[in-house]
């Protein structure tokens, strides 16, 4: 038998649309990835303005793209809308700044001294399984409804898990890295100002995109329950009056600046820290 | 002596019980020498280089470096890994620098010694890449540039060319021959290549395992320091008498272990 009679071509079917689809952990064609990432928006969207324009859905239930937008012009046109961005935004960022001032250091000083992790990790390991929004009641009875509990509901729904977050990504700082600077000789607090930090950097920033999230959630949580104004608010009130269109701008534009967040720190990472690029 | 290592031992203490890894461990080793210490894996050659570097402290004895005792790690024992342990945030030369940035020298005496010897290693041109820019060999030879800013009276190795294919591997040990010869370096290097061993060291220590102890030492003297001496059989010799020794102590730990 000869060799050459067993070699044959690479499986046609390996240039179907269908494998190209289902290829596993490898990168598809760039025109197949931007047709899927359109549809993934435009999709759902085409299927709202279908079921509105030619179903028989009530508006009250479901307002058409169109109500959506006119709904949108009215409530930017008497600054509202816009005075509910910034009321919301103002306490996330307050909110958020304040936990992330906190919980850097603290998850790198966890991170970096076990007797640390062990003082602390116990204890945040369980309030980090108590959801935020169940204190609540406790700060409304402690701090009234002003701003002050809603400040205190993001600090608290961001500050633990950020913390523990912090701690992981220092844990895993190679210690031959740690050791290499011992021996050109740095001391320990240079060790975790001049490596550990920067090394953790990158981490750090992505621990603070996941958890700037849960802030916007729960930043819409507290002025759900009580708020004078806010986009929380706002859906809250529109509820009541079953204007649905009003619901339905203020979860897009609650999707949207949430997504901007996130796209911010994508930003501000790849800037910051081009070292840690990796081709993903 | 200018490196002593004087009846070192070392112990861990496991859930087991006492393991010793190091026992009695004496080198003498002299201000210019290229030592190896060789050693299957069991010998606790890479616990004797922490002891050196002063990144672990001997159960009883201690080593002496130009008269004083180690007592912590410290940039006259200059160290290179075997992992690439390159700061990856920073350019080649601020690596290079790092050293001397920690120790507090000003900006200007830093750059210019970390040029010097990033020309030494041949990597001048690249002072401003990346660590990740750079091949496996390459990030090696900023790690000693690295090491060599510090001035150490001692370049320690802990198996700097394990990671790296055999032609790379191959054209280090000429960097690293090249190196020694012009610099008059003391360097301390572990592996478990004997191969290795034989052509870098001017003399060679072979570790027995489970406990490491010094089993052999053995002065090597080729006829010449070039690539083709591997054919040698000087070269061969060497290898064989080494490998003997180094196969009949795994048989050992083997039998002890059972």
């Amino acid at each position: 038998m000869s060799l050459s009679s067993n070699v044959t071509p690479s499986p046609p079917s390996s240039k179907s649309g269908f494998d190209v689809f289902w290829r596993l952990a490898e990168d598809i064609p760039k025109p197949l990835q931007t047709t899927l990432m359109v549809a993934s928006i435009g999709l759902p969207f085409f299927l709202w303005w279908l079921v509105t324009t030619f179903g028989t859905v009530d508006p009250k239930f479901l307002p058409s793209p169109g109500d959506v937008a006119n709904a949108f012009g009215r409530l930017w046109s008497t600054g509202e809308l816009l005075k509910d961005i910034v009321a919301s935004l103002w306490r996330v960022g307050v909110g958020f700044l304040l936990a992330a001032l906190f919980s850097i250091p603290v998850g790198v000083l966890m991170g970096s001294f076990p007797s640390i992790r062990a003082l602390l990790e116990p204890l945040f390991g369980l309030m980090r399984y108590m959801p935020a929004p169940a204190f609540i009641p406790l700060l409304i009875l402690y701090l009234g409804i002003g701003e002050e509990p809603k400040i205190m509901l993001i600090f608290i729904g961001v500050f633990f898990f950020n913390s523990l977050m912090v701690m992981d990504t220092v844990k895993f700082v190679p210690k031959d890295l740690i050791e290499a600077t011992y021996t050109l000789g740095g001391n320990r607090l240079q060790t975790l100002l001049q490596v550990i930090f920067p090394y953790v950097l990158p981490g750090i920033l992505d621990a603070c995109r996941i958890n700037l999230a849960a802030a916007w959630q729960l930043v819409i949580v507290s002025e759900l329950i009580a708020a004078t104004e806010g986009l929380g608010r706002r859906i809250s009130v529109a509820g009541r009056f079953l204007k649905t269109d009003e619901i339905f701008v203020g979860l897009i534009v609650i999707g949207v600046i949430g997504l901007a967040f996130d796209l911010f720190f994508q930003y501000l990472l790849r800037m910051s820290c081009q070292w840690a690029n990796q081709k993903r | 002596m200018f490196l002593l290592i004087d009846r070192l031992s070392k112990n861990f203490e496991t859930k087991d019980g006492t393991l010793v890894v190091l026992k009695d461990i004496t080198m003498e080793i002299e201000q210019g020498e290229f030592i190896c210490a060789v050693g299957a894996s069991g010998s606790g050659k890479s616990t004797l280089l922490r002891q050196i570097a002063g990144l672990d402290m001997p159960t009883t004895g201690e080593v002496r470096i130009d008269g004083q005792r180690v007592n912590g790690p410290g940039p006259d024992r200059g160290m290179v890994f075997q992992h690439y342990t390159l700061y990856p945030w920073m350019t080649v030369q601020e690596n290079t620098e790092f050293g001397l940035k920690l120790q507090g020298i000003p900006k200007n005496a830093r750059r210019e010694k970390a040029s010097y010897y990033l020309n030494v290693v041949g990597l001048a041109k690249f002072a401003r890449s990346l660590p990740k820019e750079l091949s496996g060999g390459m990030k090696q030879r900023v790690a000693i540039a690295r090491a060599l800013t510090s001035e150490p009276k001692v370049l320690l190795m802990d198996e700097p060319f394990g990671a790296l294919d055999i032609h790379t591997k191959e054209s280090m040990h000429e960097f690293m021959l090249d190196l020694w010869q012009r610099t008059n370096l003391t360097v301390f290097m572990i592996t478990h290549d004997v191969e290795e061993a034989v052509f870098l060291s001017n003399r060679i220590y072979a570790l027995g395992a489970r406990p490491g102890t010094v089993r052999k030492e053995i002065t090597i003297k080729l006829p010449e320091r070039m690539h083709h001496v591997k054919r040698h059989p000087i070269f061969h010799d060497y290898r064989d008498e080494l490998m003997e020794l180094l196969r009949s102590h795994g048989q050992e730990a083997l039998a002890a272990a059972a």
